[in-house]
């Protein structure tokens, strides 16, 4: 095994080399003095922290830092952040810097590049902090594949030692944080360290670009690996004063799957050495001032959740039917209204706009697919959507109470959402307030022709031939 | 009640006393209406808005196929997740009645643009067609007797328990449309015969036919009327209306009956449906003869001929039908029919009937729950109708005294014999207040002149007569007056209190007191049901016992071996059979019918004593019905049924009792109580150590009530 992963590192270190000179090199003037990489391996969304100090040292001025990743790793993002650190020491600030995945071709062994825009552009001799936070999405892989209720989850966590980059490294170094001290085994590549539980992997000097050197690391990780395979969220706003919401959810638990029988006696009396892998709360965060909060399933109401709220925000604590062994399934809806006041505004122009957060409200939770329809009210017309990263976008049609001509909805779509993105989203739309009256002015009519066709009919005589009255 | 105040309106100005005696009636009749659909939504206020018990999940779940799919699918629509590995055809199974008026409600407001959902539908179908039937109520009230009977039949059905059990939200079941149906066609036959004319026996047939569509009870009907019929003949009412109402009323029913894909030809094939076809027959022979009698104008001639005639058409008629019964082309009379006209035959023959707590007799104090002061109100309604005989009046009294004897041979048939019973009980009502308020506005006319005390001194008044020779007769009027008013109060709020106290519940969620006076929610039927939805492979087989067949197919949404249905006795034996095995046996079993999961209802954590523990002995003498293997002593103890240490070694062995208790005997349910405490029975159970060879515990819900175990494939042979 050792020499089959030895002789891995090397082809690989090997053809990256002889492929460096090959590649289309981005920007050679370019060199990381420093690099620190800490990686959160706490849940199942695997947080990466990565702080470099870049410097030009070529001739013209550098306006654009690249990011590189693996393809898997580029399968798995969910989310790359990056700042830029200004100030000295005590008085640092963060000015965020808009990433976006690069268009470029791809780097060597199918290498994909995520590109920073700075706020100026670094000249020659100047260096720059800066500060990249990204999110990976389904890369802890359950070893055992299947576990038993009395066995704890056991993961593994591929990555590289060094850091993949375009440019030469001067000096870096990888922290990895495990949510426990229990590693079963983790590839050294010296200097590596080992601490508890953390583990530490440099420092490493002087890195040609595009080094890779794989790890594996084994360890447990009983947290709740809670992944919605869709989330279909319904935004729909009423100019009398309401927006409901509705959000449908798939939830699984992408843990080690479930083996063999569950014994609910065990579960109930030994719950730290039962089911430790399990799950069976979830926290969603909704906005304040929400009332009419539902939680139900296909076959009813669902009577385990409770609602705190407060100031900021209101908190639902929701318990699915059952508890969520690996690879149960649960699936549930979610409703609430919100008052319009909040989140619906008119511009300066005269259109309306609704300011919605985007992503899942549920804490520490992946969305494989998350479609938000923001359904307007009859009658509104152009709508447009302004949401800070890329998402698929439609227009539906939607009839609901007393519609004649229906509702547009506005459908976004996108896949491998994490907590990150529950960041604001607008949709602007026209609308005037004459439709207000169209569904009250309907029901009044209906009554009026009805009443009126009641008053017609006692005054009628339909009767063919008189009889006579006796 | 409602009458009192309809006479006080006379006295108001004369000019316009009859509108606002309809503005009254039709007040009343409005608020009547509402009142019945919000008493019956007590279960949605103190549940949810969700569907009850277990037959009506099979009507939802076929409403909602209905639905989604459209009539013909509906209509063919061959269920394999029933009756595993039969299946069921369901169009040709059902009564389509109540899914098709569901469905069609569902479309209408649809199309109207009320975004509603299909379950809203089904919950509030049964109250809304309650209120309906007040509406047939007043008008039959009205046919029988007059229209402050009418107004009073409404009210007093309206918030009858006897329907109120078969009509709260959320019991979305074939009765909560069939009785507005049944009184529909009663009232427009009555109407009918009154009348003699051909759109109403029309309008009758129609009503017979949805009665057909929605529910098995259309038999009673096809009984009651020819019996109807022919009391009238015996008792020389016969007349040209009863022979147009009855003749048209029957054919056109007939055929339109036929439509019914599921009664098909019984109307002229099975025993149940004779009684009206030889009526029909005896009709025609009875207006022949009438009319001979009109030609031949002797008497002695028609004397012999009558005697000639009458002994052919009844040989022909009995050598018809015992040819047909013979041939087989006539079936006899089946097992449910003789059930209810001889109470005991159940138990002696048809234990899965038997089984059934509805199906039970009714005890003395049921008829108390369900009609109240009814009961007490029933005869003497009576004897109003006996004392103003007509052809409506016979007709409510036979209706009144065939269902009260159903009532009594079966608890769920007092849902048949409440509108009777209203209809009557309102008669008595209506004409005693009626009688007594008339005494006491006569006496207060005079007394406007004189002083307001007077009123026995009033000597010279012209009606004096009367009240010299019954001097308090005014007060004792107006006392008894007070009397009724507190019966009928007291009547609404036991009606109000058994709807909301008995009535409902759904049944499947089960709510308790906490320790702290609050309420504890037991919502394990779900919670099983939904894990089975979501983590079994969907074509699992799931065996239990026949009464949860319905809400696994419907909630779980998977395969069952036996449901509610129950057509097929082996089957259902077969089942009774695994249950009542050793483990290896019943794995035999088990592997034939291809289960893969086992479900039991175990009530031994929370105290749920209808549990399926309870119920194995139904299992054991419906299994050993059919497979005499199985014999019901060797479960008992010197005829005593026990789960403790002194129960019979077989119990303790067979596979229900170690489904039940599995790993039970670890748990400590009650404080002061050893480990394996079965709170449902009292007793500590008599097996702690309960190995599963075959099975294994795959899902138990939190209360333990519902308990799910895996079949293991078979072990390899090396």
């Amino acid at each position: 095994m050792a020499i089959l992963q030895l002789a891995l590192v090397f082809s690989i270190l090997t053809s990256l080399s002889l492929l460096a000179g090959s590649s289309p090199p981005p920007s050679p003037d370019l060199q990381i003095v420093t690099a620190e990489r800490r990686i959160d391996l706490n849940s199942h969304i695997v947080k990466v922290f990565l702080t470099l100090k870049i410097e030009n040292i070529g001739e013209s001025p550098a306006s654009e830092v690249l990011l590189a990743y693996s393809p898997t790793e580029a399968d798995h993002l969910a989310l790359v952040k990056a700042a830029a650190a200004a100030g000295k020491k005590k008085r640092k600030s963060y000015l965020t810097l808009d990433v976006k995945p690069s268009e470029l071709p791809d780097g060597p062994n199918g290498t994909k590049y995520y590109l920073i825009h700075l706020l100026k552009p670094l000249g020659k001799g100047e260096a720059i902090t800066l500060e990249v936070l990204y999110y990976l999405t389904h890369s802890l892989e359950p070893f055992p594949v299947e576990i038993s209720q009395s066995e704890a989850q056991l993961v593994y966590y591929r990555d590289s030692a060094k850091i993949l980059s375009p440019y030469p490294i001067k000096e870096q170094a990888t922290f990895l944080k495990s949510p426990s001290s229990r590693i079963e085994s983790f590839t050294r590549v010296v200097p590596t360290d080992r601490a508890n539980t953390e583990l530490r992997y440099g420092p490493y000097e002087d890195q040609s670009p595009y080094s890779y050197s794989p790890i594996i690391i084994h360890f447990e990780n009983n947290n709740a690996f809670a992944v919605v395979e869709e989330l279909v969220r319904e935004i729909e706003i009423s100019h009398w004063g309401s927006i409901q919401v509705t959000e449908h959810y798939q939830l699984v638990h992408a843990g080690a799957r479930h083996k063999g029988a569950f014994s609910r006696v065990e579960y109930q009396s030994k719950p730290t050495h039962s089911g430790v892998s399990s799950f069976k709360h979830l926290l969603a965060e909704l906005p304040p001032r929400v009332h009419s909060v539902y939680y139900r399933d296909n076959i009813g109401n669902i009577s385990s959740s409770r609602l705190r709220t407060n100031f900021k925000k209101s908190e639902l604590l929701i318990e699915p039917r059952y508890p969520l062994f690996g690879g149960w399934k649960s699936t549930f809806v979610i409703g609430y209204g919100v008052p319009l006041e909040d989140f619906l505004f008119e511009a300066a122009d005269g259109t309306r706009y609704l300011n919605y957060s985007f992503g899942c409200p549920l804490a520490d939770t992946v969305v494989e697919k998350l479609t938000v329809k923001v359904v307007l009210p009859e009658g509104s017309k152009n709508p447009s959507v302004v949401v800070p990263f890329p998402v698929e976008q439609r227009t539906e049609r939607k009839y609901s109470y007393l519609d004649v001509v229906g509702r547009t909805v506005v459908v976004l779509e996108k896949a491998n959402v994490v907590p990150d993105h529950k960041s604001p989203f607008q949709v602007y739309y026209k609308f005037s307030p004459i439709y207000m009256l169209a569904e009250p002015l309907m029901l009044t009519s209906v009554f009026f022709l009805f009443f009126m066709a009641c008053v017609t009919y006692l005054h009628l005589d339909l009767s063919i031939s008189k009889t006579k009255q006796t | 009640m409602e009458k009192a105040t309809d006479l006080f309106s006379l006295k108001s100005l004369k000019l316009k006393t009859k509108q606002q005696e309809l503005l009254l009636r039709i007040s009343i009749l409005g608020l009547v209406y509402i009142l019945a659909f919000i008493t019956r939504l007590f279960s949605v206020l103190r549940y949810e808005s969700m569907i009850h018990e277990f037959d009506p999940y099979f009507n939802y779940r076929t409403t909602l196929y209905l639905t989604q799919k459209g009539f013909y699918d509906f209509w063919n629509w061959f269920d394999s997740e029933s009756w595993y590995p039969l299946g069921r055809i369901i169009g040709g199974t059902l009564y389509p009645g109540l899914m098709v008026t569901a469905a069609f409600i569902y479309w209408t407001l649809r199309f109207l643009r009320f975004a509603v959902h299909i379950r809203e539908v089904c919950v509030l179908t049964a109250p809304f067609f309650a209120s309906n039937t007040t509406l047939v109520a007043y008008f039959f009230g009205k046919e029988l007797w007059d229209s402050g009977a009418g107004l009073v039949a409404a009210a007093l059905i309206a918030i009858c328990p006897g329907y109120i059990s078969r009509s709260v939200a959320g019991s979305y079941d074939n009765e909560g449309v069939a009785i507005f149906a049944l009184l529909l066609t009663f009232y427009l036959f009555v109407k009918a015969v009154k009348t003699g004319s051909l759109a109403w026996s029309l309008a009758s047939a129609f009503g017979y036919f949805y009665m057909v569509s929605a529910w098995g009870g259309y038999v009673f009907i096809i009984n009651l009327i020819p019996l109807y019929v022919l009391v009238l003949l015996v008792v020389g009412r016969y007349s040209m209306r009863l022979y147009v109402a009855y003749n048209c009323m029957y054919i056109l029913g007939m055929l339109l009956a036929m439509q019914i894909r599921f009664v098909g030809f019984q109307h002229v094939q099975s025993g149940e449906h004779m009684a009206a076809m030889g009526v029909f027959f005896l009709m025609q022979v009875f207006y022949f003869l009438d009319w001979l009698k009109h030609l031949l104008n002797d008497q002695k001639l028609f004397q012999a001929f009558l005697r000639i005639t009458l002994t052919c058409a009844i040989s022909v008629g009995a050598i018809a039908l015992g040819v047909g019964t013979a041939s087989g082309y006539i079936s006899p009379w089946t097992g449910r029919f003789y059930s209810l006209l001889d109470p005991t035959y159940a138990k002696d023959h048809i234990p899965i009937i038997a089984s059934v707590s509805e199906h039970q007799p009714t005890a003395w104090s049921s008829f108390m729950f369900d009609f109240h002061i009814l009961l007490i109100l029933f005869p003497a309604g009576l004897y109003f109708c006996f004392k103003r005989l007509s052809d409506a009046t016979i007709f409510i009294v036979m209706y009144g005294l065939t269902s009260m004897y159903f009532a009594g041979v079966m608890v769920r048939l007092i849902l048949v014999a409440t509108p009777a019973v209203c209809l009557i009980s309102a008669i008595a009502v209506s004409a005693t207040i009626k009688n007594l308020s008339q005494l006491v506005r006569t006496k207060a006319k005079p007394t406007q002149g004189g002083s307001g005390k007077g009123t026995t001194s009033t000597k010279a008044s012209s009606k004096g007569a009367l009240d010299r020779s019954l001097p308090y007769q005014r007060n004792g009027a107006i006392a008894l007056l007070v009397g009724a008013f507190y019966l009928l109060t007291r009547y609404a709020i036991h009606c109000t209190w058994v709807t909301s106290e008995a009535y409902s519940s759904p049944s499947i969620v089960l709510a308790a007191r906490g320790a702290h006076g609050n309420r504890v929610i037991f919502d394990d039927y779900r919670e099983a049901y939904y894990w089975l939805r979501q983590n079994t492979p969907q074509d699992a087989k799931v065996m239990s016992w026949w009464d949860y067949g319905y809400q696994i197919t419907a909630m779980g949404n998977r395969t069952v071996i036996v449901d509610n249905n129950t057509w097929n006795n082996t089957h259902i034996a077969t089942v009774g059979r695994a249950m009542s095995s050793y483990e290896d046996e019943a794995y035999e079993i088990m592997r034939s019918l291809d289960v893969d999961y086992v479900l039991v209802v175990f009530g031994g954590v929370t105290g749920y004593s209808s549990d399926d523990i309870n119920k194995f002995l139904w299992m054991v003498r419906i299994g050993g019905g059919v497979f005499p293997v199985i014999k019901e002593p060797d479960y008992l103890v010197n005829g005593e049924y026990r789960v403790d240490k002194g129960a019979a070694p077989k119990m303790l062995n067979c596979l229900m009792y170690k489904l039940s208790y599995y790993r039970f005997g670890e748990l400590t349910t009650e404080y002061g109580q050893p480990p394996g405490y079965d709170r449902a029975r009292g007793v500590e159970i008599g097996n702690k150590d309960i190995k599963l060879e075959y099975l294994e515990e795959a899902f138990t819900t939190s209360n333990w009530i519902v308990r799910i175990y895996k079949v293991k494939p078979p072990k390899n042979r090396w």
